[in-house]
């Protein structure tokens, strides 16, 4: 069978050109679908399952990290193995030093025919490995936590921000709706956050605090070891983690102290809560 | 009094070493004058009172400084006082160390302000290297101060127009122009061709109108015309433009690319975010309304996602604030409008009910 790819990229000719390269560097790949946002990108990548998704990092509605996140979590591993994944990424955005610095393949734009060539046997490389794997270890949970683990080191480097940005934050400045006043929320009582649409809700043991800084542009300057991401639209205080369960999907729910709901984690995060 | 400025003491050994050769040549005059007392003899005293005149000088001038003096020299009476005084004490007391070091007999401090001819040379010569030190010096540090005056202005404007064109220079913007270019020109040729046509005038109009004041608006159009061009280029059918210019408007003049930076925050904050991209009109006419001035309006308005709910007033989200990029580009339309027309122009920025924003310029018409 032929290998198959989606491209999400939310320039025409970008994504046109791109296809083209990928053509001429492996003629046998059959591009599934070419699609333009996050949003479609995650709905198209799970209507074909293609063997390699590329995602240009910068896309609008959902951009390449959101739609990587939600295909890791959404992805039906029992009918198809997690796919390779490749960003594209402008020349100028963070990610590529991150990714220069550890060795990562992404693709940059302009595509360049030597460098795509590089990243198209790297791909390559990895379907042939997994597929003389599958038949010799039969429905082991390995090579899943393997994809895993290889996306979640390029979701991480993609992710990586501007430096320079205050390390830890002391207080998450809050208006209330009517914006006349701004509560002070010390981040020590912040039990977790939450991204929800054009919000991210910042939750203590008794209130609810709405912000309009995205977690994204947040988590940097959370101490690491405090909070934890356990979702795409998810960080929660680490110490405040009261039980890990599992439901009968085999998904993973957290309920901290002090707060009656519980929280759906990543599957990209679940080796966080693997017992000891 | 203000506590003692830092010194810089690589300069006080050059400017001491300068004094040291001034007294060598003070002592040869001295020499010429009175070939009795020897060369020496007439060194040591030239070094001694030298030294101290130029040393009183040195590190007064600091302790008389204002902050406002330039050049690192206090200025009028402080300067004629310091160098009178300086003078005065440095030929008394070095005319009386030398001496005691010298173990000279018969002077005492009455022998030095006799009258006779010798003194009255003796003074003359010291007040006149005095004065042509302190001037010399003086006039080095002046004028060293107004190149670095004029150093510094001429980098605040060059920084503001460098900052100016790289807003529209956008490395961004360029390099993706670029790589949509290089795709082109394999895929369609002729579009390819087109583009690089618009990147031309693009670029052209950019640099130039980092130099003209004023430019007619049928060119700022035809720029705009450029710029979206290329963005359409870009993002395909997410951007639809059109651009509205009434005849009778194309003449009038306004700062070039004016209308840019607000062109370019509709793209940015208001149409790349959204997945279906939107429509950017940019219009003009001239308004002739009873009771209001005249006057030219500009209208730049997309259907893009919108302006931010506004902060509350004073506070911002801090520690997470976001450097909005637009801020940069808005300032600068205010600030130019401010140049060129002075307080009767005005700009306005809203968000549109049906989504999107509308920005306002009104510039009155010159007969006022």
């Amino acid at each position: 069978m032929n290998a198959t790819a989606l491209i999400a990229e939310d320039e025409p000719l970008l994504a046109q050109a791109l296809r083209q390269a990928l053509q001429a560097a492996w003629p046998e790949l059959r591009v599934v679908a070419t699609v333009g946002d996050g949003h479609s990108a995650v709905r198209e990548a799970l209507a074909h399952l293609p063997q390699a998704v590329f995602l240009d990092i910068r896309m609008p509605g959902l951009d390449g990290l959101g739609a990587a996140m939600e295909l890791a979590d959404r992805w039906p591993v029992d009918a198809a193995p997690l796919p390779q994944l490749v960003f594209v990424t402008a020349y100028d955005e963070y990610a590529v030093r991150a990714f220069e610095a550890q060795a990562i393949d992404y693709v940059r734009k302009p595509v360049q025919p030597e460098r795509l060539r590089k990243t198209v046997a790297r791909v390559q490389q990895a379907l042939a490995a997994r597929a003389a794997a599958e038949p010799a270890a039969p429905a082991g949970n390995g090579p899943l936590e393997q994809a895993l683990a290889q996306w979640r080191r390029l979701i991480d480097a993609a992710g990586t921000g501007a430096p320079g940005l205050p390390a830890s934050l002391k207080f998450i400045a809050a208006s209330d709706a009517g914006g006349q006043t701004v509560h002070m929320v010390p981040v020590a009582d912040v039990l977790y956050f939450e991204a929800a649409d054009k919000y991210v809700r910042v939750l203590t043991a008794t209130q609810e605090h709405l912000i309009r800084t995205p977690l994204k542009q947040l988590l940097p300057q959370l101490d690491a070891q405090q909070f934890w991401q356990v979702h795409r639209a998810l960080v929660v205080r680490s110490d405040a983690i009261e039980t890990v369960e599992r439901d009968e999907t085999g998904r993973l729910l957290l309920r901290l102290r002090g707060r009656p709901e519980k929280l759906a984690v990543s599957r990209l995060y679940a080796h966080l809560f693997k017992a000891m | 009094m203000t506590a003692l400025p830092k010194l810089d003491w690589r300069q006080i050994l050059r400017h001491y070493l300068q004094v040291v050769a001034f007294c060598f040549a003070i002592a040869a005059i001295n020499t010429a004058i009175w070939p009795d007392k020897g060369y020496g003899r007439q060194l040591f005293y030239s070094l001694i009172i030298g030294s101290l005149v130029w040393g009183i000088i040195e590190f007064g001038r600091h302790l008389l400084l204002r902050p406002d003096d330039p050049g690192g020299w206090p200025q009028g009476w402080r300067r004629v006082g310091l160098t009178a005084a300086a003078i005065v004490i440095g030929f008394l007391v070095g005319s009386k160390l030398a001496d005691m070091l010298l173990g000279s007999s018969g002077s005492n401090w009455g022998a030095l302000l006799r009258t006779d001819r010798e003194s009255r040379v003796g003074w003359l010569i010291t007040v006149a290297a005095g004065i042509v030190g302190t001037y010399y010096f003086y006039s080095r540090g002046h004028r060293a101060a107004l190149a670095a005056r004029v150093n510094a202005a001429e980098r605040d404007a060059s920084e503001a127009r460098l900052k100016l064109l790289e807003s529209q220079l956008e490395p961004h913007m360029l390099f993706n122009t670029l790589a949509n270019l290089r795709a082109l020109i394999s895929l369609d040729p002729e579009r390819a061709i087109a583009m690089l046509d618009r990147l031309d005038n693009y670029l052209r109009a950019t640099l130039a109108g980092a130099r003209v004041l004023l430019h007619p608006l049928q060119a700022e159009f035809d720029r705009l015309g450029d710029y979206l061009a290329l963005m359409a280029v870009r993002m395909g059918d997410r951007l639809r433009f059109t651009l509205e210019l009434p005849p009778e408007a194309r003449h009038f003049q306004v700062p070039p690319m004016l209308l840019q930076p607000l062109v370019e925050n509709c793209i940015r904050h208001g149409l790349e975010p959204k997945v279906d991209g939107g429509d950017i009109r940019i219009s003009a006419r001239i308004e002739q309304r009873a009771g209001h001035d005249a006057g030219l309006l500009l209208e730049v308005l997309d259907s893009g996602i919108g302006l931010p709910a506004p902060a509350p007033a004073g506070f911002g989200e801090k520690g997470a604030a976001d450097a909005s990029a637009g801020g940069f580009g808005l300032t600068h339309v205010r600030e130019r409008l401010a140049t060129v027309y002075g307080p009767r122009a005005r700009f306005s920025l809203s968000a549109r009910p049906e989504g999107g924003t509308l920005a306002q310029i009104h510039i009155p018409l010159e007969k006022s």
